[in-house]
């Protein structure tokens, strides 16, 4: 009756309620990339089905199989996708029928060739997909399928699960991420550099119990200065010498002074560029703009003129302000303030950013005024991921330091990495999978290839004889659980690579369920 | 046909053969390799899983494959749509009907042998006679009341003999599996030998609450706005003459508009549909993999544990995948003055007998992170006979000791070193409090 320009209650869609619970994480934005997505899995087995089922129950567009295979009764005793009925017949169908069942959104589809057939007679076969996910695959084609993706700027994940035993390594070009989601985001509220207008707010607010620990701070900032006017605490002594101040000015319990002297440990932090987004702002990719460039590349570029030519190097104001005890009016006011200079200093990197469109001869709505918000927003910590190639990592090995280093740590998971590169090895040498039938004999296999690669390798160091016989007794054998894992695992990181949110591993995950442990290395 | 009889001679499990029926470098010391594990598993260990939600269709799909074959499920719930995004055993058709029903169905139909027996109902719906026949339980949860009650409840059914020593055939391991967004945690729980729920009680985080005093007069975030209409207004306009639900779209509507309404008046932006929802209803975001994740950790530890084939986590393991893949794991350690698994009872430190009330410290027991209690019964004995102080479970009870609340300890006849028993939901057993009361300064001179 009071209000009677109240907006009806927008009733959500059936769809945006299904997924409700991870729209609340990765937004309407990620959910739509997510939609749009095609994802292709190489081989059935219960690592790449728990990876399939991971991506479908929250929408991909979807997904394709390639698998040559006819389903046997070890398949169906390990992968949930596989059931009794489906003995005998083709892999990838029968696989490919059971995961579209988990969501008639999905689009299901499947390719009864090998990945061998597809690379020989129809390479460009993969263009088409936004990641592809391969396991159970020989060492050749390992080789072959990575010099593919990279060249068609696929990203890749190649992963594997042997006993307790799984890992996952991803191969991608190039990487952009704008929303990266870290768990601690530092506050950048320019206390240390104020904007004018804050200035000017800061400098006219009377300090009383009601207007936000912002004010509160600043004026006994100006008090500790003295004559130093750009002097900020950076010291524990200085920062106790601020925080006797404040104290001193309380006449009661007032809760925004508390929540000042709380908020001096991390209140002046923020506002300029960290080593890594030196690294981005200073990278090739920003700095020779092409009509091929990536849109993030432009904004990166907008964002390096506007910290150039307009701010003197401070970033563009984000415009967030957490939640401080005061009175509403006080607050908004802040608020406000914080919100207009956000507006501000986004539209001067609007600006630049309609510049270089004009002069790359693109149109000029291909970015948007919100893009460039989100953008300004989180421009102190969005992420560049430049990958390696396992083609690369298997023919001349990147990382002999990495991998000489990790050795001589107690329990380091690195030898996991190395018996799983000799298991691989020793398929291509002897044909069969190692432990199959005779556990004794390939144990000692297995020791001699990895002894063999580490050779290669330049790197000094015994290999166990305990891993190597521990990967024989598993005899290639998957078990569900550990799967369930690295599935779980790798579904995620194709969420991270199509929704473009969250980083992702760089570049090879290792887990052992032995110990529930896991470790990254770069590879 | 296969014969069930020798079943796990089966090729279709030679994954798991492999790991059973070949010795290991890595095995724990005791495991000796032999055709009997998965005999075991398949024909004598009895599971329970307690949810049937994210984690509840992760746990039964990992343990089938392990090959447990009897499998109990217990959950009081029945299936949303918003489920459907990570629980996968469930369909469109399936939305209203029981969770647990309906996950063993789908199991037992998946794979032909195992045999999920569902329990449509609360945990707190069953005695230890119902517990007592499991040897291993696994939790799923989103409640930390229940997983305390669960708790509890297996510690209970721990024999001492007159030495004091435990009698192995009594202990139940616990596992329990814990996710919110792309964070997760699991945890193996050896009660009355490794840490309890109750040991570390603090790892959970009360819920957020804001001041009454922001809500009602300076509010500032859209939240601010809900909680006033939640709270306050419907209290007072009483809409639909019933209580407030997050779950009936009418109440939504309702709640949204006023505090729209309340928003602007304030000039607070920000408000929207899902967040009124997020905020009515508590919710926790989640997503199938990480609940995959854990789950499968869960289940590995269900597997180490009835199979001895390696040792078991020890004893806490944390996960996170927002930035790359991190694991983190640490023995969590036994406080020796646990609530739950030692029989100590836990001292109350009074400042002012006088002053505090039956009600300040009832207040305290629900508000304190040791204690974190529900809607706690107080019983003491004074004067050599036992008398309830306040009860709020049985309206008879809570109306006759209504005006206890107002009275001082001191008035109630308590004295240092009185001992209190508490009884709450949190926990099916009674636990002991002692009060200390603190020497004053002026007594101290």
């Amino acid at each position: 009756m009071s209000s009677p320009a109240i907006p009806k209650s927008p009733e959500l869609s059936d769809k945006n309620r299904k997924y409700d619970r991870q729209i609340r994480l990765w937004g309407e934005q990620g959910q739509t990339l997510l939609e749009a997505a095609q994802v292709c899995l190489i081989n059935v087995n219960a690592i790449g089905t728990e990876v399939l089922k991971g991506i479908v129950l929250p929408g991909i567009g979807g997904f394709t199989i390639v698998d040559a295979g006819i389903v046997t009764e070890e398949d169906i005793g390990c992968n949930f996708f596989l059931d009794q009925s489906s003995l005998g017949l083709s892999r990838a169908k029968a696989a490919m029928q059971l995961l579209q069942e988990l969501n008639p959104d999905v689009r299901g589809d499947y390719v009864d060739e090998s990945v061998e057939y597809l690379l020989q007679n129809n390479p460009d076969f993969f263009r088409t997909f936004n990641v592809v996910v391969a396991s159970s695959i020989k060492e050749t084609t390992i080789i072959a399928l990575s010099e593919k993706l990279w060249q068609l700027e696929v990203p890749f994940i190649f992963c594997r699960s042997v006993g307790f035993i799984a890992t996952a390594r991803i191969q991608v070009k190039e990487h952009c991420i704008v929303e990266s989601h870290p768990d601690d985001k530092l506050k950048d509220l320019r206390l240390h550099h104020p904007f004018p207008s804050l200035k000017e707010h800061l400098e006219s607010s009377d300090v009383t119990s009601k207007v936000p620990w912002l004010c509160v701070v600043y004026k006994f900032l100006q008090k500790w200065r003295g004559s130093d006017e750009s002097k900020v605490p950076t010291t524990h002594k200085e920062k106790l010498e601020l925080k006797k101040l404040i104290h001193s000015g309380m006449t009661k319990d007032e809760e925004n002074f508390e929540e000042a002297v709380v908020a001096l440990n991390s209140c002046f932090s923020g506002g300029r560029p960290t080593k890594e987004l030196l690294e981005i702002l200073e990278d090739r990719s920003c700095n020779n703009l092409t009509k091929e460039s990536k849109l993030f590349w432009i904004l990166v570029r907008s964002l390096n003129d506007f910290l150039n030519v307009d701010s003197d190097g401070w970033l563009p104001v984000p415009g967030v302000l957490p939640d401080m005890t005061a009175e509403t009016a006080h607050y908004i006011n802040l608020q406000n303030i914080y919100r207009s200079q956000a507006n501000q200093d986004a539209s001067l990197v609007y600006n630049h950013a309609q510049n270089h469109l004009r002069s790359l001869n693109l149109s000029s709505d291909l970015i948007t005024e919100s893009d460039v918000k989100l953008f300004c927003r989180e421009a102190a910590t969005i992420s560049l991921l430049r990958g390696t190639k396992i083609a690369d990592e298997y023919e001349k090995c990147l990382s002999p330091h990495t991998i000489a280093s990790e050795l001589e740590m107690p329990n380091s998971l690195m030898e996991y990495y190395i018996v799983l590169r000799a298991f691989d090895r020793f398929q291509s040498e002897h044909g069969g999978v190692p432990g199959e039938c005779h556990v004794e004999a390939d144990t000692a296999r297995i020791k001699s290839i990895a002894n063999r690669l580490l050779s290669d390798w330049g790197v000094t160091h015994p290999f166990s004889d305990e891993l190597a016989h521990e990967i024989c007794r598993y005899g290639g054998t998957e078990i569900h659980s550990v799967s369930a894992f690295m599935g779980g695992c790798v579904a995620h990181e194709v969420i991270k690579l199509i929704t473009q949110q969250y980083k992702p591993i760089n570049n090879t995950v290792i887990y052992s369920a032995i110990t529930s442990s896991t470790a990254t290395y770069r590879m | 046909m296969e014969s069930q009889q020798n079943d796990h001679l089966s090729k279709k499990w030679i994954h798991l053969r492999r790991i059973l029926e070949r010795p290991g470098p890595f095995c724990s010391p005791s495991f000796v390799a032999s055709e009997q594990h998965l005999e075991f598993l398949m024909k004598t260990c009895k599971i329970l899983v307690i949810g049937a939600g994210g984690l509840g269709c992760e746990l039964l799909k990992d343990l089938a494959y392990l090959g447990f074959r009897d499998i109990h499920v217990i959950d009081m719930d029945t299936i949303d749509l918003s489920n459907l995004n990570r629980q996968f055993l469930f369909r469109r058709k399936d939305i209203g009907s029981s969770k647990a029903q309906c996950a063993a169905e789908f199991i037992n139909k998946r794979v032909p042998g195992c045999v999920v027996t569902p329990h449509f109902c609360k945990i707190q719906d069953y005695d230890e006679s119902f517990y007592r026949d499991f040897h291993i339980v696994v939790c799923g949860l989103d409640s930390v009341v229940a997983r305390r009650w669960i708790n509890g409840m297996i510690l209970s059914l721990l024999v001492f003999d007159e030495e004091g020593s435990l009698d192995q055939s009594s202990l139940i391991p616990i596992i329990d599996g814990g996710t919110e967004g792309f964070r997760g945690n699991a945890r193996v729980i050896l009660p009355s030998i490794t840490a309890c729920i109750e040991c570390n009680l603090d790892l959970y985080p009360p819920q957020v609450t804001y001041p009454l005093c922001t809500i009602a007069t300076t509010p500032r975030l859209p939240e601010h706005c809900i909680e006033y209409v939640k709270i306050i207004q419907w209290e007072k306009e009483n809409p639909f003459g019933v209580a407030l639900d997050g779950d009936d779209p009418q109440h939504l509507s309702w709640v949204y508009e006023r505090a729209q309404d309340r928003a602007n008046h304030f000039r607070i932006t920000g408000l929207t549909y899902r967040l009124v929802q997020g905020v009515l209803k508590n919710i926790i975001p989640a997503v199938a993999s990480t609940n995959a994740v854990i789950a499968s950790v869960c289940a590995t530890e269900v597997f180490k544990i009835a199979t001895s084939c390696y040792e078991s986590l020890n004893n806490y393991m944390m996960f996170n995948d927002v930035d790359g893949i991190y694991t983190y794991h640490y023995e969590s350690e036994r406080k020796t003055d646990c609530l739950a698994c030692s029989n100590v009872s836990r001292p109350v430190i009074i400042d002012d007998p006088n002053s505090m009330t039956l009600e300040n410290l009832i207040t305290y027991l629900c508000e304190n992170a040791q204690f974190q209690m529900k809607n706690p019964g107080l019983t003491a004995n004074i004067n050599g006979k036992n008398k309830t102080l306040y009860m709020s479970a049985v309206p008879c009870i809570e109306e006759r000791t209504r005006p206890n609340l107002t009275l001082s300890l001191v008035e109630l006849g308590l004295v240092d070193g009185h001992e209190i028993m508490v009884a709450d939901q949190t926990s099916p057993n009674t636990i002991t409090i002692q009060l200390k009361f603190a020497i004053h300064d002026s007594e101290m001179e």
